[in-house]
């Protein structure tokens, strides 16, 4: 970055507390302001919580297979296995009787080493679902469902919110106009009705719910882009790069988006935990996904046929919600540090 | 000032026109073989009747004549007189309920309107105090403890918090029950010698000088109103604490603490008073929230509001009760965030001024 673009950085050296001091090595490698947000994360108690949260779910996805293993090869991983079809929930380490995956996993024997028969470990789901299968499987559909929302909206959102704020008049006006229209519906009626029309159209999978929450989830990165924008336009610096004939399309990628992306950053990563619990709402009434399909919110919608004896089949809620809620904290921590670091009223303030 | 009030007041209908333009669009997903059976009481018997409501009611012309004709009603060309329209109050007719769609949503707004206000006061004395002391006491105890707070309470999935309420207080320990009245009551209510003045429990008890019904009522808000508060007092607590931190870094609260006066008339007449402004606007926020939280609350507790309708409306495609749910919350927002706006063009000299 040249000093022109970046108000920060003096050449080799920066300001810190009225003296010039050499940069250190972790800043030259990545940039100031990228270093000051690594330096941040690592250093918060709360964001480093976040992060431990979030790859402990990145591990758990990814060894879905070893820490419950499907019935068999052909069957769809995704799909919950069932021990029977009663009615009756079953409580934690009962006996796994019927559809018995074939392999014990090895890290079980060793931690039993004289039980030779694999378990419900988290019990059982009226319908005889398996709850630990559902609870560690449905961290990929939380993943999935996650990222490709808050994708996708991010780009939406970014685009328009791009093209509103840096074009200014009536396309700002249009623009604004449509984002008020969607926001006009309260999140998730939106999203439940879209979702629920959209249904018939892709079968009951995972892309009703998931198309859905794009569509009405774009808004908030639109709002927040074109304001960031309308902010960074009126700086010196970028109306010196206008006055030296920089074409639009360059000021646009090479000064203001970037000054703009770090508090779409922070919005990322906070949608990141909001999405999975809008997304598991959904599916706990029953929206898109089939029945027995790996996810936490449908797991806990069994409990609903049980409100009388919850507290003896408290475990169809309680680890599914316990994992739902685990994960969206894991992201909402990471937000929240972001948030705080990249704050430039808060700045050079002890946090 | 009066310039910002009158294009809000201008703009509004332009974004209702496009909340009923979004909402037609949505339906168009469907196609006019299924939409046609959205128009009907009883299953057609064969693709001739199908084909017959098909072009009765134009499902097969472009989209604007369809547009129009859902809004403003259409001509029946057997009988001339006018049928449906979405203006004239017409919603189509729910085929769960089989009853129109307005009636179903009139019958149960009230309960779902008394949930909304019991939700409100606590989320706004709660909130807006929690976060005035924990900005007072920035980076204090109380702080630290009220951000964890703030950010468990945002990461917490609503159902899987009412399903632990009732748990609790109702598998365990049997204090509250879902619904809206115990039996015994629900069916005194219905009787001739109780009036129901606004359809509210606590309202209409209250004016039958019932007190037990009073009580009974409340006994079953209590779970659905702490359901509703935790996500809203976390984003209240946030707003109002940032604001007031805001606030306290401004010249005047410094100017006003060089001048002499007292911490508590800093605080008191200086601070809080212009934090509060940013509060309002989230207030008015917290009501598009507490209508996305009805849908689930009032499903768990089996509580007979709009909320539970809608979820029961979109888990059996009953695509008219949705649309009529979506056409009303979208509407009551745009009002209420018309009145938030101009309160605050009121209330902020800044707005008020330029």
């Amino acid at each position: 970055m040249t000093a022109a673009t970046d108000p920060v950085s003096l050449g080799a050296a920066e300001i810190d507390g009225g003296e010039l001091r050499e940069q250190t090595r972790l800043e030259k490698a990545i940039g100031p302001e990228w270093a000051r947000l690594l330096k941040g994360i690592v250093t918060n108690p709360l964001s480093v919580t976040g992060i431990v949260l979030v790859f402990l779910f990145a591990l758990i996805a990814l060894f879905a297979p070893v820490l419950a293993p499907p019935v068999n090869d052909n069957a769809d991983p995704m799909q919950i296995p069932r021990d029977g079809f009663r009615a009756e929930p079953q409580p934690p380490m009962s006996e796994w009787r019927r559809n018995t995956p074939q392999t014990v996993p090895w890290w079980y024997q060793n931690i039993w080493p004289r039980q030779e028969e694999w378990v419900h470990l988290f019990g059982t789901t009226s319908g005889q679902y398996d709850i630990w299968y559902g609870t560690i499987w449905g961290t990929r559909t939380a993943f999935f469902a996650s990222f490709v929302v808050t994708v996708a909206a991010t780009i939406i959102g970014v685009l328009i919110g791009a093209l509103a704020g840096f074009y200014g008049g009536w396309v700002d006006e249009g623009l604004m106009r449509v984002v008020e229209i969607f926001v006009a519906f309260p999140f998730i009626t939106g999203a439940l009705i879209l979702a629920s029309l959209l249904t018939p159209l892709f079968g009951r999978s995972i892309w009703p719910a998931t198309i859905a929450l794009i569509i009405f989830g774009w808004t908030g990165y639109a709002r927040q882009l074109r304001g960031d924008i309308l902010a960074t336009k009126e700086r010196d610096y970028v109306l010196a790069a206008r006055a030296s004939g920089a074409k639009d399309s360059h000021l646009m990628l090479q000064h203001v988006i970037p000054n703009a992306m770090f508090p779409t950053m922070v919005r990322i990563s906070l949608e990141l935990g909001a999405v999975v619990l809008s997304f598991a709402a959904l599916s706990f009434l029953g929206i898109g996904l089939p029945e027995g399909y790996a996810d936490w919110g449908q797991v806990v919608s069994f409990a609903r046929s049980w409100i009388l004896s919850l507290d003896q089949h408290w475990y169809i809620i309680v680890f599914p919600g316990v994992a739902l809620l685990l994960y969206g904290l894991g992201w909402n921590l990471i937000g929240d540090a972001l948030r705080d670091i990249l704050d430039p009223k808060l700045r050079g303030k002890k946090a | 000032m009066t310039a910002y009030i009158i294009r809000r007041l201008l703009i509004m209908p332009i974004i209702l026109i496009g909340v009923t333009i979004l909402i037609f669009a949505m339906l168009q997903v469907l196609g006019p073989v299924e939409r046609s059976a959205l128009y009907v009481r009883d299953v057609p018997k064969n693709e001739r009747q199908v084909e017959a409501i098909i072009r009765r009611y134009g499902l097969d012309r472009p989209f604007y004549i369809q547009y129009w004709n859902w809004l403003v009603g259409t001509v029946d060309g057997e009988t001339g007189e006018r049928v449906g329209g979405v203006l004239r109050g017409d919603l189509g007719f729910s085929r769960s309920g089989r009853e129109p769609v307005i009636d179903v949503l009139i019958r149960r707004l009230p309960a779902t309107l008394e949930l909304a206000i019991w939700s409100m006061i606590p989320v706004i004395g709660f909130g807006v105090w929690l976060g005035v002391k924990s900005a007072l006491n920035h980076n204090k105890l109380f702080d630290q403890v009220a951000r964890v707070f703030a950010i468990i309470g945002w990461s917490l999935p609503t159902f899987v918090f009412a399903l632990l309420l009732l748990l609790v207080f109702y598998a365990k320990l049997n204090w509250f029950q879902p619904g809206q009245l115990s039996t015994e009551f629900a069916q005194e209510v219905i009787k001739p010698g109780f009036t129901q003045y606004t359809r509210m429990m606590t309202v209409d008890s209250l004016l039958n000088l019932r007190f037990d019904i009073f009580l009974d009522s409340l006994r079953h808000l209590i779970m659905p109103v702490l359901t509703l508060m935790v996500i809203q007092v976390a984003l209240l607590l946030k707003v109002t604490r940032s604001a007031m931190l805001e606030e306290m870094r401004q010249d005047y609260v410094t100017t006003a603490r060089a001048k002499g006066l007292p911490e508590k008339m800093v605080v008191n007449r200086h601070i809080r008073r212009n934090a509060l402004i940013p509060v309002l606007t989230v207030a008015g926020l917290t009501l598009a929230g507490l209508m996305s939280g009805v849908v689930i609350t009032e499903t768990v507790f089996d509580y007979p509001g709009i909320g539970s309708w809608a979820a029961a409306a979109a888990l059996s495609l009953d695509v008219l009760s949705m649309l009529g749910y979506a056409l009303f919350t979208a509407v009551l927002l745009v009002v209420a965030n018309l009145i938030v706006d101009v309160m605050y063009a009121v209330l902020d000299p800044r707005v008020r001024l330029s």
